[in-house]
């Protein structure tokens, strides 16, 4: 059994005291970040790299603590949209719709432990998935040529901009822009500098880092000064927290269903965890039918989504880690992360560094009953850190934010561009253009302009050599689709509103 | 009809041109690949004009734009980053860091005492925390010749 010698190298890696220990903190820094509304995981994530740089975490604990930190995340989400009817981050939406109106019933204890093991659920499923899944597709990926490459990565990004935003135009330019800003510097071909403007500080290129905490981090806090002072008020007293077996039992089948639907959307790259959650949502609800009462708040409609967005975290690291495509924002900021380790994600990532990959996944079962304890029992300790006033929150991410990417490389220069990408962050979400597929742009423009240029090489320009492989048509057709198919079902698909009360 | 969307896919219009012309300057070296340095970036300026284009054609509903007093907080909060970036490195971690702190927690809720609190305790306890628990040696807490 080749997956459980796997485990085994995993386990005595994830066992080490120090793992251990990183693992728990994760979890316990993601939940906070999770909860706390306009902190979503992808910023979470995004300003705690630059300190695992400047803490000297070697490739495995760091990418423990931040894999714990994403996963706890997806625990922490409900809490504000369970307390607060504001999601925590963008996938605890759907949560707002059932687990709102319980709190508000007076269950707001049961509304958490329901919601908590059912993120167990899912996130369990599908780490258990990705250890299946992944080894099989890092097979297939060896079979990528640069073609298949190339049409891989724009698979993501139609995805991306057909399913996850609301005009296909503006996700477009986000992801041309995000490609554009990967050309300045240097030529990976030919060495010569390109759109540097003769400025020194560009030869290098833009570090992907400065974008990631200007876009996500700088922008939120500006969002938050614009619209201070109408949210986040804690409405509902959380008294003495039991846990109601019969419906956890009654809702275990529809975590099972949306674990799945979770995983496999969490798989296609591009489509991620709000997605997830969704399609738990609606799949269940149909389930359930007019008697199901969804949206009044039933034990299923909290379950569905929750195991659904933990699930489709999870899958969402299948894509990442064999192909080196990220399935959502928070996975685009992961491989940024591994990308600074320099790791490079992908089919060789299995064979040449197994006790990273391994050590990842048994860190991930670990911190699975650790969130489940800390997301439970220890539920009261995280309700209390919602009251942390933003004016003392923001503030601190700003600063936090601002000494990350100082010790980068300990110039003005980059804390300028981040404050310029904050601007244009807070503007571009202003007029509704998606700031996800410019970061993965940034991210993978050098990989898919070598892989398109390789091609080139090998086929001697011959543009048709991009669609010659079994593979790389089913990819472009796949792509195609993901771009153009959601124009015609968002009316079908339609998302809920949320919860006003 | 002026919409915002309208007035942004000109923006990116005339911004992709730009890009697409600066790439068409770029010097090729002798060891050139079929494709070259230019290709990629012309595709990408031609995928934007698109889209801008789009926009034009179908923009979607009015953004809701803030009031002038939440611009202005805005405006003076970016000020507040862009001065703090500035001023980092020549005036040392804690003196920036407080008036910085400070003054955008006065922006989001002004409460005069909290604010001061929030800018030197995190000013303080930010130092201890980069400088001590994480390492990291090149933040000066006070300009170098202050004695420290």
């Amino acid at each position: 059994m080749d997956i459980l010698s796997n485990l085994a190298l995993g386990f005595s890696v994830a066992l080490s005291p120090w793992t251990l220990m990183l693992a728990v903190i994760g979890c316990f820094l993601g939940t906070i970040i999770g909860a706390l509304p306009g902190l979503g995981p992808s910023n979470g994530v995004a300003i705690l790299i630059p300190l695992t740089f400047s803490l000297g975490l070697d490739a495995t604990s760091a990418l423990v603590l931040l894999t714990s930190v994403y996963y706890g995340a997806m625990y922490g989400g409900r809490i504000s949209s369970i307390l607060l009817n504001i999601p925590g981050d963008e996938p605890a939406l759907m949560t707002t719709l059932d687990g709102y109106p319980m709190a508000k019933n007076g269950r707001p204890g049961d509304a958490l432990v329901i919601s908590g093991v059912a993120s167990f659920v899912g996130a369990l499923l599908a780490t258990i998935g990705l250890m299946l899944l992944a080894p099989l597709l890092s097979r297939v990926a060896y079979q990528f040529g640069p073609a298949e490459y190339f049409a891989l990565y724009l698979l993501a990004f139609c995805t991306l901009g057909g399913l996850s935003s609301k005009n296909q135009a503006k996700a477009a330019f986000a992801a041309a822009l995000g490609l554009a800003i990967a050309t300045i510097g240097l030529d990976n071909q030919t060495g010569m500098p390109r759109f540097t403007g003769g400025n020194l500080h560009l030869m290098d290129g833009v570090d992907f880092l400065v974008p990631l905490v200007g876009l996500f981090a700088v922008s939120e806090v500006l969002i938050y000064i614009e619209k201070q002072g109408k949210d986040s008020s804690l409405g509902i007293k959380l008294e003495k927290v039991t846990i109601p077996f019969r419906e956890i039992g009654q809702s275990f089948f529809t975590m099972l269903r949306a674990s799945l639907v979770g995983f496999v959307a969490g798989v296609l790259p591009g489509a991620g965890a709000s997605l997830g959650s969704f399609l738990a949502y609606m799949s269940e609800k149909s389930i359930a039918g007019k008697k199901g009462g969804f949206g009044t708040g039933v034990a299923r409609g909290i379950a569905a989504p929750e195991a659904g967005n933990n699930a489709a975290a999870g899958g969402a690291l299948v894509p990442m880690l064999t192909l080196g495509v990220p399935g959502s924002g928070t996975t685009a900021v992961l491989l940024a992360l591994l990308m600074t380790l320099n790791i490079t994600p992908g089919p060789t990532l299995f064979t040449d560094r197994p006790e990273v990959v391994w050590g990842l996944i048994a860190s991930l079962l670990i911190a699975n009953f650790v969130l489940l304890v800390m997301n439970v029992p220890m539920v009261k300790l995280f309700v209390y850190i919602l009251a942390v006033p933003p004016s003392l929150l923001l503030p601190g991410v700003m600063m936090i934010s601002f000494v990350g990417i100082f010790s980068l490389t300990g110039s003005y220069f980059d804390l300028l561009l981040m404050t310029g990408f904050g601007v244009m962050g807070y503007l571009f979400r202003k007029i509704g253009i998606p700031t996800v597929p410019i970061i993965l742009g940034i991210l993978l423009g050098k990989h898919m302009e070598d892989a398109l240029r390789r091609a080139m090489i090998l086929s001697d320009g011959d543009v048709s050599y991009l669609w010659s492989s079994p593979i790389a048509i089913g990819l472009w057709v796949a792509a195609i689709v993901g771009f153009v198919a959601p124009m015609f079902l968002r009316p079908i698909l339609k998302r809920p509103d949320r919860v006003i009360d | 009809m002026l919409r915002s969307d309208r007035v942004f896919g000109l923006v990116v219009i005339l911004a992709a041109l730009a890009y697409i012309a600066s790439a068409l300057q770029l010097q090729t070296s002798f060891l050139s690949d079929p494709m070259g340095s230019k290709s990629f970036p012309i595709g990408l300026g031609a995928v934007a004009v698109l889209c801008g284009i789009v926009m034009i054609f179908k923009p979607e509903d009015e953004a809701e734009w803030p009031a002038p007093v939440a611009i202005l907080k805005i405006f003076i909060s970016v000020v507040v980053m862009v001065a703090y970036a500035y001023a980092l490195k020549p005036l040392g971690f804690l003196i920036p860091t407080t008036l910085a702190a400070g003054i955008l927690s006065y922006l989001i809720t002004p409460r005069l005492t909290f604010n001061v609190m929030v800018g030197i305790g995190l000013a303080i306890g930010l130092y201890l925390l980069f400088r001590y628990a994480l390492g990291l040696e090149t933040l000066q807490a006070i300009p170098k010749g202050w004695g420290g």
